[in-house]
């Protein structure tokens, strides 16, 4: 009995330690990754799981099509004395080879459509935050407090990524995946992120949420995630937008649900700067009930803003 | 036989047959089909390259993080001319040019059918290229802004940040498409109206199918594009809001219409590769092409499904839920008759002949490395994952490897295919066969390890990364050189056979299981052919026996 248990927990510890090492070695993204990430959402996890379904399926398929290729391509060489053979047509074989990829292709579909009518209810949501694209940086608004702030690359980046500074990338933490101030929401939360723009077009995506949103002038987009493991998850902005599009990163930091209300509390507090920055912020435009799943052509974005940020932008670039 | 003999004298007639004296009546005065066919392939070589630059810079500030070589604003510059330019600078005249040399000669008609509109659609584009580079030119001269830096796509409201460029670009766009629908009512009139008698549809080589259908896509979307740039134009000129929140407009009506156009063009850069490749592995394979009618079925549902699945390029823009749907499931339709399509060239090399000369080297890579795109492809329409994949380098391997491997080969594979019976001589065998293997590890290191910087989070068009996205980009880059260094061996063998006419002479049928009217003409073939309508027995043809 000694013995067994003696050996149970030793492959216990042994496990955990592989487990442990797995964890940090999936921390996603890492050198030599081959493959997309897990990530940290239901969302994330269903894209995975479609990601690998379609892959296998197409790795099935190349295999039988350039297997067979490679036999034809040995077995019926001229070089080998092979004579051709007259035939053009099968009927029997253009029907299966019609019908069969249909069938795996409605294979594909229907777990995909299922993953989709999930995720599209943002409905139920206990916090709302507002995320908005500048170029090139983003704004992050608390809806219903006046808590609302800018996130840009962080200095130690932007310093080195400049042609001739002389900075190693690799020395630098989180290269270009680091923020001044990240976007900080509570674990085990739905919460609902309503997206747009204050100038040209941009894309939040952070990949271990397990989506991506295009944010639009002028367009209000809206997108949810409900995260249970606390943590910091990176990503950047993927919609070209203009010349630093690369150094418009995002980094979201998951805390326990209790911390985060301290967070929250602390910011409307008032630091000077929120404030400062929440008088001269329009009304928010979105009351987190009134929103339908899709999205809203917001003629309901202040023009004012929108056109004298756009001007600012457009003249900057003059 | 008395036919072959009434060809043979023919040729030996036309070879010294009214070719116009003097460089500017035979070039800028052309109405040869041959000739503009010459100065097309010309043309879309000499952009091939300058693209081709262009994405050497790429690859050289993506060799290691960090800013080296280029300031943002200039990269963005070089991704979006480098698209612009292979587009609509190599690919597509590369098959316009292929159409002006083949259709006439595989449907035994004496040229294309409006020869003066032929002339006039190939001198538009140089001046349309002249136009385009111009910005960027200038800006290597520290003249202006540059050219535009918004993406290809010129999704506003950043591509009309830009500066003054914006309206060379446009004003190259819309010349372009002049070019391209003027081809096209080229190519339909001269298929429709000049086929020798006995050429019935179904009994075309699948090449010249192809290029119909392509014919009818571009005619129908190139003035979409036309419309969309010139909203564009006067958005940023004259205060118009079509795409503008601010004014009432709507960005994302710019990407439906853009795509409108954008879809059916990645199939018009294809479609003409489908049809290369259905000739060229019959041929090799010394066996009749698998499933003829179906194949022409197929290329026009492809045609016909491009016109229904243009927002899959925009799934992440904020769509309602039934309308990504519908174009999910639309686009996973459009592998049925694509992979219709690869299982017959497979069933048309099983019990064939195969010998391995470069065309068919390149064609058995082109059905490998396309149907990986193909693959890359059917997964992109998975929305949910498609979230994850979208705009990441992910997207960028799937569509170099249907361009690259896919198009671009297609169009190396014709150009060994017919070069022989263009100028008479064979290229030098041993160096093609070179230049395939080399091209083809090349463009695999380049493109394969970019499906996993996709996977792993690298957004597309960005000019600096994080570390951990270093090794491959590393791989990727010394990839691309070597595939830019390996094309430099492919203008050597041109220059081989056509300027130093050095070569083995061919001879009319040029390959042994050649089937075909082009294959009856003499080699190289004579200036003016099927001055009278050939007498075509089905033996002669590809594809005579299609009674079942």
């Amino acid at each position: 009995m000694t013995l067994t248990k003696n050996w149970l927990t030793r492959a216990g510890l042994a496990l955990t330690a592989l487990a442990f090492s797995l964890a940090a070695w999936a921390e996603p993204p890492h050198r030599w990754q081959l493959n997309m990430g897990k990530g940290v959402t239901q969302t994330s996890h269903s894209a995975y799981d479609l990601h690998m379904i379609a892959f296998l399926i197409c790795c099935a398929i190349g295999a039988i099509v350039f297997g067979l290729m490679f036999v034809a391509m040995w077995r019926f060489r001229k070089s080998r004395g092979a004579v051709a053979a007259t035939w053009s047509h099968n009927t029997m074989a253009e029907v299966l080879l019609t019908v069969v990829p249909t069938l795996i292709l409605v294979g594909m579909a229907w777990p995909a459509t299922k993953v989709m009518l999930r995720s599209a209810d943002t409905s139920k949501s206990e916090l709302t935050i507002k995320v908005t694209g500048y170029q090139w940086k983003w704004r992050y608004e608390y809806v219903g407090t006046d808590v609302n702030y800018m996130s840009s690359l962080k200095r130690n980046s932007d310093e080195a990524r400049r042609i001739g500074s002389g900075v190693d990338p690799y020395s630098v933490e989180h290269y270009l995946l680091d923020v001044d101030r990240p976007l900080v929401i509570p674990a085990d939360t739905k919460v609902r992120f309503v997206i747009t723009s204050e100038d040209v077009i941009h894309a939040w995506w952070v990949p271990e949420l397990g989506w991506k949103q295009d944010a639009v002038p002028g367009i209000i987009n809206d997108a949810w995630t409900l995260v249970s493991q606390p943590g910091v998850y990176r990503g950047q902005c993927a919609e070209l937008c203009g010349k630093d599009h690369a150094f418009m990163p995002i980094v979201v930091e998951v805390k326990p649900r209790a911390e985060f209300d301290q967070w929250l509390v602390a910011q409307q507090g008032g630091t000077v700067d929120a404030a400062a920055i929440a008088a001269n912020m329009p009304a928010t435009t979105v009351p987190a009930t009134t929103v339908p799943a899709a999205t809203v052509p917001a003629a309901t974005v202040p023009a004012a803003t929108a056109s004298s940020t756009s001007a600012a932008a457009a003249s900057n670039l003059n | 036989m008395a036919y072959a003999n009434a060809t043979h004298d023919a040729g030996h007639h036309d070879d010294h047959d009214h070719k116009p004296q003097g460089f500017v009546n035979r070039w800028f005065y052309a109405t040869n089909h041959k000739d503009i066919g010459t100065m097309y392939l010309v043309f879309s070589l000499i952009m091939f390259f300058i693209g081709g630059a262009m994405a050497m810079v790429i690859r050289a500030e993506l060799f290691q993080p960090g800013l080296q070589l280029v300031h943002p604003e200039v990269f963005n510059q070089m991704t979006t001319m480098h698209a612009l330019v292979m587009i609509f600078g190599a690919v597509m005249p590369a098959f316009v040019g292929l159409a002006n040399w083949m259709v006439p000669l595989m449907v035994g008609a004496p040229d294309m059918a409006l020869p003066r509109m032929n002339n006039w659609s190939f001198w538009i584009l140089p001046a349309a290229f002249t136009l385009l580079l111009l910005p960027l030119v200038l800006f290597f001269f520290g003249v202006g802004g540059g050219g535009p830096a918004g993406g290809w796509t010129l999704y506003p409201p950043l591509s009309i940040q830009g500066g003054d460029s914006v309206a060379f670009t446009i004003f190259a766009i819309h010349m372009m498409g002049i070019s391209s629908i003027m081809g096209a009512i080229n190519v339909i009139a001269t298929i429709l109206n000049m086929r020798a008698p006995g050429m019935d549809l179904l009994k075309m080589p699948i090449f010249v199918w192809s290029w119909l259908i392509t014919a009818f896509l571009l005619i129908a979307v190139m003035p979409v594009l036309a419309g969309a740039v010139t909203m564009l134009l006067t958005d940023k000129f004259f205060g118009t809001s079509f795409f503008n929140a601010v004014g009432g407009g709507d960005p994302v009506m710019f990407q439906h219409i853009f795509w409108f156009f954008g879809h059916p063009e990645v199939y018009i850069m294809i479609l003409p590769a489908f049809g290369v490749i259905s000739e060229i592995i019959p041929t090799f394979a010394r066996k009749p092409l698998f499933g003829y009618q179906a194949m022409v079925y197929a290329i026009a549902s492809i045609a016909f499904l491009s016109f229904i699945v243009w927002a899959h390029h925009m799934f992440t823009v904020g769509m309602p839920l039934g309308g990504e749907i519908f174009f999910m499931y639309a686009t996973m339709l459009i592998a049925i008759p694509t992979g219709i399509k690869v299982f017959n060239w497979v069933f048309t090399m099983w019990e064939g002949s195969l010998s391995f000369e470069t065309p068919m080297l390149f064609a058995i890579g082109f059905v490998i490395m396309f149907t990986i795109g193909g693959f890359s492809g059917l997964m992109l329409a998975i929305v949910p994952a498609d979230f994850q994949y979208h705009d990441t380098y992910f997207v960028v391997a799937h569509f170099h490897y249907v361009l690259v491997t896919g198009a671009i080969f297609s169009i190396m594979a014709a150009t060994y295919f017919w070069l022989p019976k263009w100028t008479g001589r064979h290229y030098n065998e041993k160096l093609g066969k070179i230049h395939f293997w080399l091209s083809t590890i090349f463009v695999n290191l380049l493109f394969f390890p970019q499906h996993f910087l996709g996977l792993a989070g690298m957004p597309r068009r960005i000019p600096d990364y994080n570390v951990v996205f270093a090794d491959f980009n590393l791989w990727s880059s010394i990839g691309g050189f070597g595939f830019g260094l390996t094309q430099i061996l492919f203008a050597w063998i041109l220059y081989d056979v056509c300027v130093r006419k050095r070569g083995i002479k061919a001879t009319d049928q040029v390959w042994e299981g050649a089937h075909g009217l082009e294959w009856t003409v003499a080699s190289p073939a004579p200036y003016h052919s099927f001055t009278t309508p050939p007498v075509i027995e089905d033996r002669m043809l590809a594809h005579g026996d299609v009674t079942h």
